[in-house]
């Protein structure tokens, strides 16, 4: 196994500020937690969104890392390709290879990409930052976005309730293609997080780990409530933490269950369900999928 | 609106919504769509509309699968189109090859962005027009029309439906983020049902039907999924029955006729604008946004005493080849602006062939032409 390596007296600015994002991104802040935990001994591939965006351009580029921008559907592909040439090369215990993107690109455009690099058994990190939509060109639903939520492709209104599928389950999808390292992770426990990304690195194969950070241009919510809203998140069962190391599961307890609707009604995207026509019927299936969760992962108690 | 939900009347909107307004009065029923600027909002007000009207919007994982959508959708007898920009243009491009061996009626929108690659994602550009003759594999014809307003971009959707289902082929609209994202007024009329072309459908019970057997037009009738008459399509070469035949005789019978019924109908199909070009001696030949600008320099021009005019291709493919032919007869030269380093003026200059002189004005992207510089390429070609 890779030693990893003491945290870089530099870390905290290998991601810089400085950059683009919005007031409150919960990915910013995401990419830099994970630059830290790994170092500078990385190369990253990164796909099409908001991150490459409003990280990499002059002069407000934040990447004191080797970067590479993929398209959107290809940046696992790209990152194989690394892997192999570092191989080829002698340097693959030197430098470690992390893939990212967004839930789109993961979860939709990306996913044939993905799943043959875990086929194949890369030496590759691969990172999605979930802010359930495609918030780069103007917040459209993806794969990844929630059930009843509003984007600008799932309007509610007479004939809809907003994005009518729940969530595409993409660890599990990881998690059957037994890759030896698999975990959840949320901006909102910023060491639980450094803890996973410095585990995950540790392990030679293919990861995967999907972060959720929120978007407060698209999902309506106040910039200073980033965090508090991705831990409700995690303490509703809706976005449950875990992470499955050779087919064992562990899991992040929850101290008490808080109903969705604290997390919900923080945000825009979900205020056509709060209102006089009713989202009555729709809340309890959002409840029932935390209440799913909580029961098929064990998030309370001991 | 009326009560079917077609919207009616006069609206000030951008191109990418009166893309979608012309999809939904031209009877298109299901769109299936992916984000990607400057095209993200021709899916986002589909998204919105088609519930209105009885129709389907599908968001899809990725560019391929939409144009795969749109392809099955159509075969079930939906009218059906899908809008992108260039990195998914070049995704749906095997798909398109697809559509046309399958001769399949679809509308393709691309609002297209400066590249190569990622380029310039929210400026315009008009870089995707050999590709859009050339983009899939294989010898083929293909129809692509140029709007230059969001008026045009409206009215264009319905011809483009409407020649897609005469001519049984995927039709492009080739506009450009510029369009695209430019508001001004557009009149939606109410279109009676005569002036939309549905396909023509079998006349012979189904035992004697034959799916790929066309009578002298060259566009054989197309029955649905499920209607009774046998149905059997592949992307393999193929007889008249629908089923793969690995011979060079049957390859040379099936493009000669999927390139044909294009060909030889061109007269039917290729629209061009003429403005001043009876006395000209030298032709600004433009398309899209460009056409705008070039149509202010060729004025200045006639201000300053130059005979100049303009030839607007609204029809990009098939290319309108005779009548640049016959223009080159009396012409000094052509100008050619367009947003690219040089594509159509190659087109322009194969039908000069030497009797005029051929100006490429090139604009590699992420702006459009000023008229100053088409009017200084005019003088200039008079030197």
């Amino acid at each position: 196994m890779l030693e990893v390596e003491e945290q870089d007296k530099f870390g905290d600015h290998l991601f810089a500020s400085g950059h683009t994002a919005c007031p409150g991104c919960g990915q910013s802040l995401a990419a830099r937690l994970v630059l830290r935990a790994a170092g500078r001994n990385v190369i990253v591939v990164n796909s099409t969104g908001c991150l490459e965006v409003f990280s990499s351009k002059y002069p407000e580029s934040a990447w004191e890392v080797p970067w590479l921008h993929s398209l959107f559907e290809n940046t696992a592909a790209v990152a194989a390709g690394i892997e192999a040439a570092l191989k080829i090369n002698g340097q693959l215990d030197k430098v470690r290879v992390i893939a990212q993107g967004g839930d789109g690109s993961t979860a939709d455009i990306g996913l044939g990409a993905i799943s043959g690099m875990f086929e194949r058994g890369h030496d590759v990190l691969y990172i999605c930052y979930d802010n359930e939509a495609y918030m780069n060109t103007g917040i459209q639903r993806s794969g990844l976005t929630p059930y009843y939520a509003r984007t600008t492709t799932s309007p509610p209104g007479r004939v809809s309730m907003g994005n009518w599928r729940p969530k595409k389950d993409v660890p599990q999808i990881a998690v059957a293609h037994e890759i030896p390292y698999v975990a959840t992770a949320s901006v909102g426990y910023h060491l639980d997080l450094d803890r996973k990304i410095r585990r995950a690195l540790s392990i030679r194969g293919p990861k995967y780990m999907q972060i959720h950070v929120p978007c407060p241009l698209g999902w309506g919510s106040d910039p200073a409530h980033t965090i508090d809203i991705a831990r409700l998140a995690v303490n509703t069962g809706l976005y449950p933490l875990y992470e499955v190391e050779e087919g064992e599961t562990k899991v992040q307890k929850i101290p008490r269950k808080v109903p969705v609707e604290e997390y919900l009604k923080l945000q825009t995207r979900f205020r056509h369900l709060f209102g006089k026509n009713g989202g009555k019927k729709e809340l309890e299936e959002i409840q029932r999928i935390a209440d799913r969760n909580i029961e098929k992962y064990g998030l309370i108690g001991k | 609106m009326s009560e079917d939900g077609i919207l009616h009347g006069t609206f000030f909107m951008n191109g990418d919504v009166a893309c979608a307004e012309g999809a939904i009065s031209a009877g298109c029923r299901f769109f299936a769509g992916y984000p990607i600027t400057p095209a993200t909002e021709v899916a986002e007000r589909m998204s919105e509309r088609l519930p209105h009207v009885g129709g389907v919007y599908i968001q899809m994982e990725d560019e391929i699968a939409s144009m795969n959508a749109v392809l099955g959708a159509s075969w079930a007898g939906v009218k059906a189109m899908t809008a992108t920009s260039g990195p998914g243009f070049s995704l749906m491009m095997e798909n398109l090859g697809l559509g046309v061996i399958l001769e399949t009626p679809c509308v393709l929108v691309n609002i297209q962005r400066a590249g190569p690659s990622t380029g310039l994602p929210t400026l315009p550009a008009q870089g995707d027009m050999m590709q859009a003759r050339w983009g899939s594999h294989g010898s083929y014809e293909i129809i692509a029309l140029v709007p230059s307003s969001p008026q045009e971009i409206f009215d264009l959707i319905i011809e483009a439906f409407n020649l897609s289902e005469r001519y049984r082929v995927p039709v492009l609209v080739m506009s450009d983020e510029a369009v695209g994202h430019m508001s001004e007024k557009v009149v939606i009329p109410e279109i009676s049902p005569e002036n939309l072309m549905s396909r023509r459908r079998p006349d012979v019970p189904p035992e004697e039907y034959l799916p790929y057997k066309a009578d002298g037009d060259l566009v054989p009738p197309m029955a649905i999924a499920g209607e009774g008459y046998r149905f059997h399509v592949t992307g393999l070469t193929h007889d008249e029955k629908g089923y793969p035949v690995m011979t060079a005789e049957a390859q040379d019978k099936l493009v000669r006729r999927l390139v044909d019924k294009i060909k030889l109908n061109r007269n039917d199909i290729i629209k061009c604008e003429e403005s001043d070009v009876e006395d000209a001696e030298i032709i600004v030949c433009a398309y899209g946004i460009t056409s705008r600008i070039a149509r202010l320099a060729v004025q200045q021009a006639r201000n300053e005493g130059i005979r100049a005019g303009l030839l607007r291709l609204i029809t990009v493919w098939p290319f309108a080849e005779e009548r640049v032919k016959e223009l080159a007869k009396q012409v000094k030269a052509f100008i050619v602006p367009e947003i690219n380093y040089g594509q159509i003026v190659l087109e322009v200059e194969r039908c000069a062939a030497g009797k005029a002189s051929t100006v490429l004005v090139p604009h590699m992207g992420g702006s459009v032409h000023t008229p100053h510089t088409i009017l200084n390429a005019i003088k200039e070609s008079l030197q």
